[in-house]
């Protein structure tokens, strides 16, 4: 009598530690192996985009840091870029690298949160995510001293930052930056060449870096398979043609590639952020001319940035009055999810959450 | 390669990790040994066995637990709020500058302060801290220094309500106001964990204006643009 198995459709989420957050997939298996995956979203929907229309512009800030919660430094300097583009505002030059600080270790904490998840994922339940969050951690500290929050920061403004940094800010980041190398090097020690992570996510989930391009994916995802994108230096923004950076690549685009990437990322912004504190100058650090209720004038504007997890962007459109007319959100954890099924099918039901992970995603930023 | 380098240099890792000081910090408190207890009282080892004979065999046996407050930023948004009724004038900029609407403000007319001289009356003055989501706008909003973030963050409640903040509460509860957006605090060198701030003086950017400021402001300026009006209105 021939062997034959049945297909079996489970729900994995909505409420699973793996999922991320409230996602949900409904996933066919055929023994072992995943045959089927229908991605349900949408249970973290707050209707963001809809809510800064009727929330003045500088008050829309405080939702960006609800987005993609794990990197609200990022998310705030790119909806403040747009709305600079919209109103017209010159930033002041040491707003401008205080935010670029902040950003770089805002992209430093994101990846670490990746790295940890993603080989939580991988069953190293417990040690790689605490040595991570160690060092997430102090990241922490730092935007506790620089703006009195640890995650929804809130601390940019048009035309700049709220606030200068305080005299305590800087020994603790200089302190921070020398530590930081090590600590690369222990999470390399510990997972980079180690045999049961290469066994596990060498050549797992595998795209080819056209399949990526036709779905709009970007971030450490698209430069994990060669494809050498990345707005900071494609269309520099900010100061970011000031400071010079490599831009880490991999070929393989498997999970183990996609790590690979984010760790040596995590490298390249301790060096921006240490080019940064060089080239920074005294001065204010917004204009004084920016009103407290900004009206653009009609018109629109976008911006996109490189964000830790691809590019995000707030696309504005202005009637000119003080709330936005319309916010839309290039969110890229979203895009990123839609080669979710291309990249499961053919996966066993092990490797599933393994690459779930190393997509790295953020509820918050899916749903809005 | 041969196999299992890196298996093995991954439990090097976690072997130096493991035989290193620990990086936890136990929260709310933490058990402490003799010594460990003998140094949170300020009193030496010795001492402590002889004194104070119960606490020394609680701690030999495990059992003595001091509190522990984790290292907080000046600048930290905590979740409470101080206020100054002596520099409010019920403007309730900060009402309407909050994204959430959250503060509630009755005035009625006939108050005094200390910047304004004659105000608003405050009525009622309410933050419901349990929406709040402490993005510190009406701090920035509020033009005479009389909000702050403030400190402490302990505010567990078994009710809503409770989370509350009334007028009379902010009035009562002790004053460690944050430094955030308030670099004049900055610069007196000023730490939300050591020190109240009752004085109202202190927490402004603002001087207080003397006597014959506020009646030159609020009396002899008002009567010329009255005056003023009052032309304007007989030119239309
Ligand atoms: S901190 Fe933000 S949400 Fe809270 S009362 Fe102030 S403005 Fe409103
Ligand atoms: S707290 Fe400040 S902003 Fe609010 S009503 Fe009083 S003075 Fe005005």
């Amino acid at each position: 009598m021939p062997l034959t198995t049945q297909p079996i459709t489970i729900n994995v989420g909505p409420q699973h530690p793996s999922t991320h957050g409230v996602f949900r997939m409904r996933v066919t298996f055929d023994g072992e192996e995943v045959i089927d995956v229908e991605p349900i979203f949408g249970y973290l929907h707050r209707g963001s985009e809809k809510l800064a229309e009727s929330r003045t512009y500088t008050q829309v800030v405080t939702l960006t840091d609800r987005l993609d919660y794990v990197a609200s430094m990022t998310n705030n300097m790119s909806y403040i870029l747009s709305v600079e583009q919209l109103a017209g505002i010159e930033p002041t030059p040491r707003g401008v690298w205080l935010r670029m600080i902040a950003a770089e270790l805002q992209r430093i904490a994101s990846h670490l949160v990746a790295t940890g998840f993603f080989l939580q994922d991988l069953g190293a339940l417990g040690t790689p995510l605490i040595f991570t969050m160690r060092e997430r951690e102090q990241i922490l500290e730092l935007f506790e001293r620089l703006c009195g929050a640890r995650i929804t920061n809130s601390y940019m403004r048009p035309g700049g930052v709220f606030m200068d940094a305080p005299d305590d800010f800087w020994p603790a980041l200089d302190r921070f930056l020398s530590d930081m190398p090590h600590h690369v090097d222990e999470y390399e020690g510990l997972i980079s060449g180690n045999e049961i992570v290469a066994a596990r996510c060498d050549g797992v989930a595998v795209v080819d870096s056209q399949t990526l391009i036709d779905a709009s994916v970007t971030g450490p995802m698209l430069r994990a398979s060669g494809v050498d994108w990345d707005l900071r230096h494609r269309q520099p923004y900010e100061y970011y043609n000031r400071v010079k950076f490599n831009r880490p690549l991999a070929t393989a685009s498997d999970n183990y590639a996609r790590y690979m990437v984010r760790i040596h990322e995590i490298r390249e912004s301790l060096g921006i952020i240490r080019q940064c504190i060089e080239q920074i100058e005294p001065g204010p650090v917004r204009p004084e001319t920016v009103p407290a209720l900004i009206r653009p004038p009609v018109g629109d504007s976008y911006v996109g940035t490189e964000c830790p997890k691809g590019e995000l962007g707030f696309y504005l459109v202005s009637d000119g009055g003080v709330a936005p007319y319309r916010c839309k959100v290039r969110a890229p954890s979203f895009i990123n999810l839609t080669l979710l099924r291309e990249m499961l099918i053919g996966d066993k039901l092990a490797d599933m959450f393994v690459t779930f992970g190393s997509i790295d995603i953020n509820m918050g930023e899916v749903d809005r | 390669m041969v196999y299992g380098v890196g298996l093995a240099r991954g439990m090097g890792v976690t072997l130096k990790t493991l035989i290193g000081p620990a990086f936890t910090v136990q929260y709310p408190d933490r058990r402490v040994g003799l010594i460990g207890a003998a140094r949170a009282y300020g009193i030496s080892t010795p001492g402590l066995i002889f004194k104070r004979p119960i606490k020394a065999m609680r701690a030999v046996l495990g059992l003595e637990r001091i509190d522990v407050r984790p290292a907080q930023a000046a600048r930290f948004r905590g979740n409470e709020f101080t206020w100054y009724e002596d520099r409010c004038t019920g403007c309730a900029s900060c009402a309407k500058y909050c994204p959430l609407g959250i503060i509630k403000i009755v005035t009625l007319p006939g108050g005094t302060n200390v910047q304004e001289g004659e105000s608003y009356a405050l009525d009622t003055f309410e933050i419901d801290t349990g929406r709040c989501m402490f993005c510190a706008l009406c701090v920035e909003a509020c033009p005479y220094d009389a909000l702050h973030m403030g400190s402490n963050f302990e505010r567990a409640n078994y009710q809503r309500m409770g989370l509350v903040l009334s007028k009379r509460d902010l009035v009562n509860q002790p004053k460690h106001p944050s430094t955030w957006y308030r670099p004049q605090m900055e610069l007196l060198d000023y730490s939300p964990f050591a020190d109240e701030l009752d004085d109202f003086k202190q927490a402004g950017r603002h001087e207080t204006p003397s006597v014959e400021r506020l009646t030159r402001r609020w009396v002899e300026d008002r009567r010329t643009s009255e005056v003023n009006e009052a032309d304007e209105a007989v030119e239309d």
